[in-house]
């Protein structure tokens, strides 16, 4: 086992139409890391996350997961160390039940019957979904399928849990369930979004991508504190860190 | 599929999920039974009106046992009627000649011709609702796979019937839209109809590259794994035998033109 979990070394995108997403991106993960991928539209998260999972190759460059570099023929191994929540529930559960789309990962991985039905309990009562497992997924409300999302991943024991816009379209209470749920989660995990809010209070080390780089790296209160770094990237401070609206008083 | 047609598909299936005798019975059993129904319906010529009446049992029986209330197969049946209709309607006017006079009245063979493909579509398609009605799309998946269709097919299936929803859903979102800016029309001219129909193309497209690229993460390599246990006892025994006994009556004796003759019989 390498001594990082994900290494991202000078990686380069172009969309097949020539848009240039990605130009020139590193970091290094490790274990037990929680990171965020913060920056405008078009700034080259939704793109990093494709590259991470495999779904795209960089151009130039290299991706790794953990002792695997990220290329066509290794993927199986990747994609067993590297879960990724897409940003439209209805993407990721394609299933006909929830509990079909739960055990669909683990039936993957070729694991014993047994094994597959106590992982899919287990995953669906990690994130409060235990009730929902005959369900079909199109009925489920927005909170619902989110959870059952993380579900999918979180049945195959990923490494690293990479989640796109996690907290979209949700409304106050359920995004509340989903950061108390992202806190207890010791998976490392990589959550890219515009909710600063959600990375202030789920992610100990934030990434700001402008146009394609890494236009700031380190410990999300010092960064998410830059306003000229956030200005650039078309982002404003969380709200815990702007002004009281009432009194004026520092954040 | 029209965005209605998606919803009464929906709510049938959600019968299915009720514990009914229908729903017990094992699904390979009514998809093979079903099947076979189908077949049989098939195989009679265009002027069998008559002898498709004793067919009419196995979806009366089926509804029965799975309490399905023919209220629901109605709203499917007559969303697809103009199908049927528009097979149906160049019948009357190919076979003029009359088949049969009925108190006086000339029924020529295309009025009784257009009857039975009616009638075959009629008890075709309900046959068919009552075992998505009775079973549940998923299962009756499972099933297709275990009696050996392809695996390609049974994905296909499968991915239709899930994302059939979020499509009629999308469609639905945009003739709400189209109708909200377009107060004074009931429905978009053919222009515009063409270019919301393109929209929604590309939009799926987009989505099932995304579906493709989650369903690879996950290590999709070609099947649906579906998990439902169950092997089939002595109701579905029962059901088969039931159902064979009924085709192969109605197949193989002129269930109506016995009664006929023995009703002929019986009358000094």
């Amino acid at each position: 086992m390498s001594h990082h979990l994900v290494g991202v070394d000078d990686v380069h995108y172009a969309y097949p139409d020539g848009t240039q997403a990605l130009r020139g991106v590193s970091f290094l993960l490790h274990h037990g890391e929680s990171l965020g991928l913060v920056g405008a539209n078009g700034a080259g998260k939704s793109t990093l996350l494709l590259l991470l999972a495999g779904v795209v190759f960089p151009e130039r460059g290299a991706v790794r997961v953990g002792d695997w570099p990220v290329t066509p023929a290794t993927l199986p191994h990747v994609r067993r160390s590297l879960g990724m929540v897409f940003q439209d529930p209805d993407d990721q559960l394609f299933m006909p039940t929830v509990e079909d789309d739960v055990a669909f990962g683990p039936l993957q991985l070729g694991l014993p019957p047994d094994e597959v039905r106590a992982r899919t309990a287990a995953a669906l009562a990690r994130v409060g979904a235990a009730h929902l497992g005959p369900r079909m997924p199109h009925r489920l409300s927005g909170g619902e399928k989110r959870a059952v999302s993380i579900a999918t991943v979180l049945a195959m024991s990923p490494d690293v849990l990479v989640m796109d816009e996690p907290s979209a379209g949700l409304d106050p209470a359920s995004r509340r369930g989903l950061v108390e749920q992202l806190q207890a989660f010791e998976h490392t995990k990589i959550v890219a979004s515009h909710d600063l809010d959600l990375v202030y209070e789920v992610c100990r080390r934030t990434i700001v991508l402008v146009g394609g780089t890494v236009a700031a790296d380190g410990p999300t209160a010092e960064v998410l504190a830059r306003r000229d770094v956030l200005a650039a990237a078309r982002l404003e401070p969380p709200l815990r860190l702007q002004g009281c609206p009432r009194c004026g008083a520092a954040g | 599929m029209t965005v209605g047609g998606a919803g009464q598909l929906g709510s049938l299936g959600a019968l299915a999920s009720r514990d009914t005798p229908a729903a017990r019975l094992d699904a390979r059993v009514k998809v093979l039974a079903t099947l076979a129904f189908v077949a049989v319906v098939a195989s009679f010529g265009r002027h069998d009106l008559l002898r498709l009446a004793p067919l009419a049992l196995f979806p009366l029986v089926l509804a029965a046992l799975g309490d399905v209330p023919l209220r629901a197969l109605l709203r499917p049946l007559a969303l697809a009627a103009p199908f049927a209709l528009g097979v149906a309607a160049f019948e009357p006017l190919l076979d003029r000649a009359p088949a049969f006079t009925v108190g006086g009245v000339a029924i020529s063979g295309g009025a009784v011709g257009m009857a039975t493909i009616l009638a075959k579509f009629a008890l075709s398609l309900s046959a068919a609702l009552l075992l998505v009605a009775t079973t549940g799309f998923d299962h009756v998946c499972v099933a297709l796979r275990r009696l050996g269709a392809p695996r390609a097919l049974v994905a296909q299936l499968l991915l239709t019937h899930r994302y059939l929803f979020v499509l009629a859903a999308e469609a639905g979102r945009s003739l709400r839209a189209h109708a909200l800016r377009a107060p004074g029309r009931r429905r978009p001219t053919l222009r515009v109809a063409g270019t919301m129909l393109g929209a929604l193309l590309v939009r799926a497209l987009a989505r099932a590259e995304r579906i493709h690229a989650a369903m690879k993460c996950r290590g999709f390599e070609g099947e649906l794994p579906l998990v439902r246990r169950g092997r089939p006892g002595r109701p579905d025994a029962l059901f088969a035998a039931a159902t064979a006994a009924l085709l192969l009556v109605a197949r193989a004796v002129d269930v109506p033109a016995r009664l006929g003759a023995g009703l002929a019989g019986g009358l000094p």
